[in-house]
Order: C-alpha cells, then structure tokens, then sequence
C-alpha cells in the first residue's frame, strides 16, 4: 500500500503533553495528519463516526478521565472495524504489569513518556517509521510489538 | 475449534494476479515477485477494470517509477533472506548486480521513500521473520538464528531487543496471552 500522508490520533487530557506531542510531530520529515483529543471518549466518539478516514495509528495516553487508554484500547481491538488501526500507549507508568497488560489487550507500540522535548520527537520518530514500515512492507502485523 | 494457517505471501499474489489477468483477457508473463509484464498496449478502461479487480485483494499497481523500484528492492531483500546462507556477496553487491543500479543511487531511493535505511529495513524484516518462526513453529532460538544467518543466538536475542524492546522470550509469552485472552473472548 502506499501513504502520501499519515493519519494519527493523539488522546491525552493534559494540555502541555497535547501541545509538545503537536510541535514534535511537527518537526519531524514524514508527513503527517495530527487529531487530537482531550480524552478516551472523545476519541471513541470520534472513530465511530461514519464515513470518517481513519487514522493510521493512534496514540492513547493511559490516565485519562472519563474513558482511560485502557478502555479504549479494548474497544478499538473489539470493533473489526479498526482492525487496521495501529495502537500506541504513551504513559508515565513503566510498571512491567501494565507494559504486558497493554500488549496482551492488542496495543502495538508501549513508550514511556520521555521527559525532555528532544527524546520525545526522537521517540515520535522511531514509532512513524516503523508503523511506516508495517503499513507498507508485507511485515505482520500480527506481530506489531515494539516497547520504546 | 480453532485451526492455525501459515501463508505463502508471494503464491498467494501469483495466483490472485494470474486468476484476474486471466479473467480480463490479458496477455500477460508473471516476471519477478510484485511484477507483471504486460504483452499488449492496456485500453483505459481494461486498466481501470484491473486496478478495481486487484483493489479487492488489497493489490494496488503502483505508477510512481521510484515506488516500484522500492518494491522491487524489497522483493528482492525478501528473496535474499529466503536463501540466507547461500548468497555470500555482499548486501550491496547482491542489490545492485539484481537491480541494476548503484547501490548509492538504491539506497539513496530508499530512505527517501520509506524514511529509513535499506540496513535497518533488512533488520526489521529479519526481526519480523523470527517473530514469525518463534509464533509459527517450534524451532528453537537456536535453529532460528542459524536460519537467518546470524552468527549465535546471543547475536539474534540482542537485535530482536534492541529492534523492539523485547526479549524474543518475553515476546513469545505475550504472542501466547494474548492469544488465549482473544480465543477466550470469542
């Protein structure tokens, strides 16, 4: 398949996080589609909408009211319909229970929120490119597991 | 009951390409993994006709001169790492004398095109393939490594963690959990 642009997601319910996530994305060369959203529900609310372009890959920050990453990683991984869709968790818990929990419920990708801007676009990076990889490259994406 | 499959990517592609040039009526010669020759000049509308029949399959022609070049160093890195161990030649060597081109000018295309180096998309794939032996069958890290070239398990078992983070054995565990969470689910 081929992509011109990548579509991504980002759900968060802190406001920095949200912008610096924005400004690092921003500054890296692939070229992106950035939603945001300020918690789980308003993401779920979102990707049910019909007729929408889904993204690509979507980012889900764990703690957040309302509807938390995890609910949401468990309903994006019930519906068939997101099947396509790749899943980031981006949390401060580097507790080893909650990495396992995360990749046993389906996500794609586990990062510990990096502390200072430059880490955070260098880690932005690695995950674009190899989710790039996975949506162009006959890779398996059974077997989409990466902890960065 | 719940049955295993393992697939065949680039038979499953022959035979998809063969059934819908065949159904179409074009002349046609199958000439490398993700390449057709076509023997006759298509009418606009036979093309637009194939591009739909393939869509179907998730097969999408590719225009664009320098995509079909990645995909062509692609298929023909999928091609080295099946014959692992025979080929002696260098990556670089092997790519140019199979394509054609230099290799700066291959892997310059490369990174441009898919935003990382034709070294790491050769790790990546490897990775991806023992991934794919470790799920799919019982070979042992230790058959796994010899299979794809690498010099010790220990040499595999750290590219596999430096690739993803994972331990191959760690990694394992997870593919099995969550495969029973989602065999309990349905």
């Amino acid at each position: 398949m081929s992509i011109k642009i990548l579509n991504i997601a980002l759900a968060d319910d802190d406001e920095d996080d949200r912008t610096l996530f924005k400004e690092a994305i921003d500054e890296i060369p692939i070229e992106t589609k950035l939603s945001l959203f300020n918690h789980g529900q308003e993401l779920m609310d979102h990707l049910s909408l019909p007729n929408i372009i889904l993204p690509h890959l979507v980012f889900l920050d764990l703690n957040m009211p309302i509807k938390n990453g995890m609910q949401c990683l468990q309903e994006i991984r019930k519906n068939p319909m997101l099947d396509q869709v790749a899943v980031a968790i981006y949390s401060t818990s580097s507790s080893e229970k909650d990495i396992e929990s995360t990749f046993i419920h389906g996500a794609n990708v586990y990062i510990n929120k990096p502390n200072n801007f430059y880490n955070l676009k260098d880690v932005i990076e690695r995950v674009l490119q190899v989710n790039w990889q996975y949506q162009t490259s006959n890779l398996n994406k059974d077997n989409f597991l990466f902890r960065l | 009951m719940r049955i295993n499959v393992r697939i065949d990517c680039n038979l499953i592609l022959r035979t998809v390409l063969r059934e819908q040039l065949d159904e179409l009526d074009i002349a046609y010669e199958l000439s490398g993994p993700g390449e057709v020759f076509i023997r006759q000049e298509l009418s606009d509308e036979k093309k637009e006709r194939l591009v739909l029949a393939l869509r179907k399959y998730g097969i999408e022609i590719i225009d664009d001169k320098q995509l079909a070049l990645v995909e062509r160093i692609k298929a023909a890195i999928d091609e080295m790492l099946e014959h692992e161990g025979e080929i002696a030649e260098k990556v670089s060597c092997y790519l140019a004398s199979k394509l054609n081109y230099s290799y700066s000018y291959l892997s310059g295309l490369f990174s441009e095109n898919t935003f990382t180096s034709i070294e790491n998309f050769i790790i990546l794939r490897k990775v991806d393939l023992a991934k794919e032996f470790i799920c799919n069958t019982d070979l042992t890290l230790t058959e796994i490594a010899y299979r794809l070239n690498y010099s010790s398990v220990a040499h595999l078992s750290a590219q596999f963690k430096k690739t993803t983070g994972l331990t191959p054995t760690n990694f394992q565990r997870i593919i099995e959990k969550r495969k029973a969470r989602f065999a309990e689910q349905t």
